[in-house]
């Protein structure tokens, strides 16, 4: 009884936790980069500000979009914060964690992207179809890598959802496997793509002829702007948790393990995710975006090294037996 | 005899039924024509019912009629796989039919006589339990629905489409004659059950499979024999493209099945892999082939060759699993290859009617000219974006199920015995991954371009909504993909008899687990809950847009679109669907089409125009089509000398021949 209360419980709290941090944690990344540039930044706080205004705001939309401009930005949020709620962040084991598979939270991510590429469609202009272009030939190249990492853990783990992928990682003698180097690396790569990061796309940029995920939203205003905004936050916690809970597994807890061992774990969660959103400003300010065209190569780099860990995990097993 | 209550009796009445009003419509014309669309609907719906009670049973019924050959007559059985294959047939003849309804002002003598026919033709094959009575009835498949395809013969195009067409569909069917002589042997044993009974050497087996594959693959459209589809789909009807796409193909799919998993027994360990092979080419290459296309009805072609390809993937798998003697994770493959059958017929049908009714509306079927037109058509276009999501495989609908079953499939294959079976198995995964995001890339150009925007010509502009019929047609396979999609618990268990004749066990029962979830494993293993996922995703949309309404702000303004300042009225300035695929030519298609971009920029000062212009070679057309076309003529045209000789040179290479023939025979002896 208490291990069902336990796990509705802890699912309540990773559902909003997620949608809670998910503003902080861009801005920590933001305030990293002025930092870095000697500028004073953005305090943390401003993420939660810029949406609260945006929403108040008054919509504008174009004379020829569609309903299906309108509800996109609605469907785009809550497919982003699903898929955050899906994976385990500070605990394994929550009640919903069985409605969906690792192979279903990519999928569900597929299904945002398409909403986000038709929306940049729809008004029919030319930055719109230029972004939504642009935005699936990147998915092209992310998406299989994205699922060949998981299929690879899928396969050590001999299962494909999260929690017990984790509590296998966690629980199995710490070695260091090639085939899982070769992931992190492929993941790392398709995570600083699906979240438009340098040096794919530059989140900050409003220059033309870079735009891509910006290009897309460009028409979006208020309350819709606010929305897609906070897809991407989640979107970026999301990845943020799936490499830990993949890759820095350690301290995770089991749900049945009560609320004051939650709390160690929660604290130990952010904790990591902030190192991540730090990491990656130092990595956004010391490289510069490149070329859309070579894009497809640093992709395919990832789509390689994901092929071949899966490749490697195969003969390692074989070899080990 | 059959007696009223077998089932058989009832699939008999409904092939009548088609053939006879078929006949009467091609004899008495005019308005007779219109009687064939009601008889096809009657007809339709006769057979899905007493294909779903045959099903769900798991029985099978035969009869031996006085028709056919003299002395032998015709065995007719029907069984859960049968019965599988009549319900999508039916379903998607019942779609067609529907959209036919509306199509009452521009009847043909040319197209609904043939239409009846194809479809009583299609259950026909599905009946046979004889090779006299599959090829028969397979003849008469491919006969009429190339009168079909021909029926706009005053068009040069549809006619190349059918002589193609007509080529190719003749290699299958004398590669399935070659098959079924060598399955029945010397002895001549032609019927099913002797066929399922006979010894076999090695070399006959592999032979026959090597026939059958080319026999069912020319028909389902595989690489490297799929080049009649995308001339044959944009050239017939749209109602009857979307029965040649979404269901004929399955018939060829019926074939093979019946052939690999029924009569030839055990299969040898590298078959599995040869179909595993073929299918992941079609699927990669379909999807590739369908990105360079502008032609709506001519991407669904494509499409339809990588879904085709996505089945034949899954029944690689089975045929692995099962040539291991692993029945269980046999099943799960083949349901995952049979429910994907079922949901691109649903899904594929829908998106050819939908490209029907934008033909119709416009008379276009370039995507280059259409834009906007989720406007005027918005049933249309909302049924039409349904069929998008469920192609491209994303969830909650029911593409996805069937991808996500395969890919659970594809995991398992640490437990073969084979290191290089197990590589190939994540290899296949990679390619079955890497077509899932091209396909989504296709279809948000397909209808990115031409649903949304602006539209791009006065045809589109003055667009008008499909008539009800067309719209009730694709409004039920809409909803026959979310239902599927969302309770695919049910799908699974339904083909648990087949799988239990096929295979001799089945996947663990779906539909008693709590919310409706999919387990197909373990509960360790992995677990899919479309409904509880689509609960949460309407909930949380719907109460983010209240809340938002409510507590922050509801204002709305309409104004011209910002475009970064620089908004341009001319609907010129929109990206193309070729431009659309721009990227993804550069990176996919550089090798793979030997894509060449020209642009010719006039010198500074001129006013003339710059041109853009892209080359691209379809390699599978010309290597393996053009090419051997080419040597044939050389070789014919260098013979051709041999037209014009006088007696006396005749009679010399006669006694040549004949000289020649006795010193074979007397080598050999």
């Amino acid at each position: 009884m208490t291990s069902s209360v336990y796990s509705i419980l802890g699912q309540g709290i990773q559902t909003l936790l997620v949608l809670a941090i998910a503003p902080a944690i861009t801005g920590v990344t933001r305030l990293v980069k002025a930092r870095l540039m000697r500028k004073s930044g953005p305090p943390l706080l401003q993420g939660y500000r810029d949406l609260f205004k945006l929403l108040r705001k008054e919509v504008i939309v174009a004379d020829t979009a569609s309903w299906l401009f309108r509800v996109s930005p609605y469907l785009i949020f809550s497919l982003a914060w699903l898929a955050a709620t899906l994976v385990p962040t500070f605990a394994t084991g929550l009640h919903f964690s069985w409605t969906g598979d690792v192979i279903v939270i990519v999928a569900l991510l597929g299904t945002a992207r398409f909403f986000q590429t038709l929306a940049g469609m729809d008004v029919g202009t030319a930055f719109g179809g230029m972004g939504s272009s642009r935005e699936s030939m990147i998915a092209t190249m992310a998406e299989p890598a994205m699922l060949l990492v998981v299929l690879n853990l899928a396969l050590i783990a001999s299962s494909s959802r999260l929690p017990v992928i984790a509590d296998y990682l966690v629980t199995q003698p710490l070695a260091i496997r090639v085939s899982l180097a070769l992931a992190l690396m492929s993941l790392v790569i398709v995570a600083l793509a699906e979240n438009a990061r340098i040096p794919v796309d530059n989140p900050a940029t409003h220059l033309e002829l870079t735009m891509v995920h910006e290009a897309m939203i460009l028409e979006y205003s208020g309350r819709h702007l606010a929305l897609i905004e906070a897809a991407s936050q989640l979107k970026l916690v999301m990845y943020g948790s799936l490499i830990i809970c993949l890759f820095l597994p350690f301290g995770i807890a089991s749900v049945d393990s009560g609320p004051a061992a939650w709390f160690v774990s929660l604290v130990l969660y952010v904790g990591k995710l902030t190192l991540a959103a730090i990491t990656l400003g130092l990595w956004e300010v010391s490289i510069a975006k490149m070329r859309v065209f070579r894009v497809g190569e640093f992709l395919g780099i990832a789509f390689i090294f994901a092929f071949l860990g899966l490749l490697l995990s195969f003969v390692t097993e074989e070899l080990l037996r | 005899m059959v007696d009223a209550a077998n089932p058989l009796a009832m699939l008999f009445i409904a092939i009548a039924l088609l053939l006879g009003c078929a006949m009467l419509a091609a004899a008495f014309r005019g308005r007779v024509l219109g009687l064939v669309y009601p008889v096809s609907l009657i007809a339709a719906s006769l057979a899905v019912a007493t294909d779903l009670s045959i099903l769900l049973n798991g029985t099978t019924f035969t009869a031996h009629l006085p028709l056919g050959l003299p002395t032998i007559g015709l065995r007719v059985r029907v069984d859960a796989l049968s019965a599988f294959f009549g319900i999508v047939v039916n379903i998607g003849t019942f779609a067609a039919a529907l959209y036919g309804l509306g199509r009452h002002k521009q009847l043909s003598a040319r197209v609904e006589p043939f239409f009846a026919a194809f479809a009583a033709a299609m259950n026909m094959v599905l009946l046979a339990d004889d090779a006299f009575g599959f090829l028969f009835s397979w003849e008469l498949m491919s006969v009429t629905s190339w009168a079909l395809v021909i029926a706009r013969h005053e068009d040069a195009e549809a006619r190349r489409a059918a002589h193609v067409y007509l080529m190719l569909a003749s290699i299958g069917t004398i590669a399935l004659l070659f098959a079924f002589g060598a399955m029945a042997g010397p002895a001549g044993g032609y019927d099913f059950a002797s066929i399922r009974s006979a010894e076999r050497d090695p070399l006959v087996t592999g032979l026959v499979l090597a026939a059958v594959l080319v026999g069912t693959g020319s028909k389902a459209g595989i690489i490297p024999l799929h080049a009649w589809l995308p001339l044959a789909h944009p050239a017939a009807p749209s109602h009857v493209s979307a029965l040649m796409s979404g269901v004929m193909t399955k018939v060829a799919i019926y074939g093979l099945i019946r052939v690999l998993f029924d009569l030839l027994g055990k299969p040898s360990l590298w078959l599995g892999a040869i179909v595993l092979i073929l299918g992941a080419v079609s699927t990669l290459m379909g999807v590739l082939y369908a990105l360079m296309q502008h032609d709506l009805k001519r991407l669904l072609a494509y499409h339809t060759v990588e879904n085709i390809g996505i089945i034949f993937i899954g029944l690689g798998l089975s045929l692995t699993f099962k040539s291991n003697n692993l029945d269980a994770l046999a099943a799960l493959a083949l349901t995952a290859a049979l429910f994907h059958v079922f949901n691109h017929c649903l899904f594929k049908s829908l998106l050819f009617l939908g490209a029907g009714a934008i033909l119709h509306a416009t008379g276009k079927r370039d995507l280059e000219v259409l834009g906007g037109l989720i406007h005027p058509m918005p049933l249309t276009a909302l049924a039409f974006l349904i069929g998008c999501i469920a192609i491209s495989a994303l969830p909650p609908l029911n593409g996805f199920v069937s991808e996500w079953l395969t890919f659970q499939a594809i995991l398992q294959s640490p437990s073969l015995p084979h290191l290089p079976m197990k590589i190939l198995l994540p290899t296949v995964g990679a390619v079955l991954a890497l077509s899932a995001a091209l396909a989504a890339a296709c279809f948000v150009k397909a209808f990115g371009i031409a649903f949304l925007g602006r539209p791009r010509s006065q045809a589109a502009r003055d667009a008008h909504e499909a008539d009800s019929f067309a719209l009730s047609a694709m409004a039920i396979l809409a909803l026959l993909c979310i239902a599927s999609g969302l309770f695919p618990g049910f799908f699974i268990d339904a083909l648990g008899s087949l799988n239990h004749a096929l295979l001799g066990t089945q996947m663990p029962t779906q539909s008693t687990i709590p919310w409706f979830s999919i387990v197909p494993i373990g509960d360790v293993r992995s677990s899919y809950d479309p409904l509880l996922i689509s609960i949460f995703l309407l909930f949380c949309a719907g109460a983010t847009a209240i809340f938002i309404h409510f507590f922050a702000s509801r204002a709305l303004r309409r104004a011209p679109a910002w475009d970064c300042g620089f908004p341009d009225p001319s609907p010129s300035i929109q990206y193309t669907a070729s431009g659309f695929a721009q990227p993804i030519r550069r990176i996919y298609g550089t090798i793979t089409f030997s894509a060449k971009e020209q642009v010719d920029m006039p010198p500074p000062g001129s006013s003339t125009p710059a041109r853009f212009s892209v080359k691209l070679h379809d390699h599978i057309w010309e290597l393996l089509y053009l090419a051997p076309a080419r040597y044939m003529l050389a070789i014919s045209e260098r013979l051709n000398v041999f037209q014009f000789l006088t007696v006396r040179r005749y009679l010399i290479l006669m006694f040549a021949a004949l000289i020649s023939l006795l010193v074979v025979v007397m080598v050999i002896t």
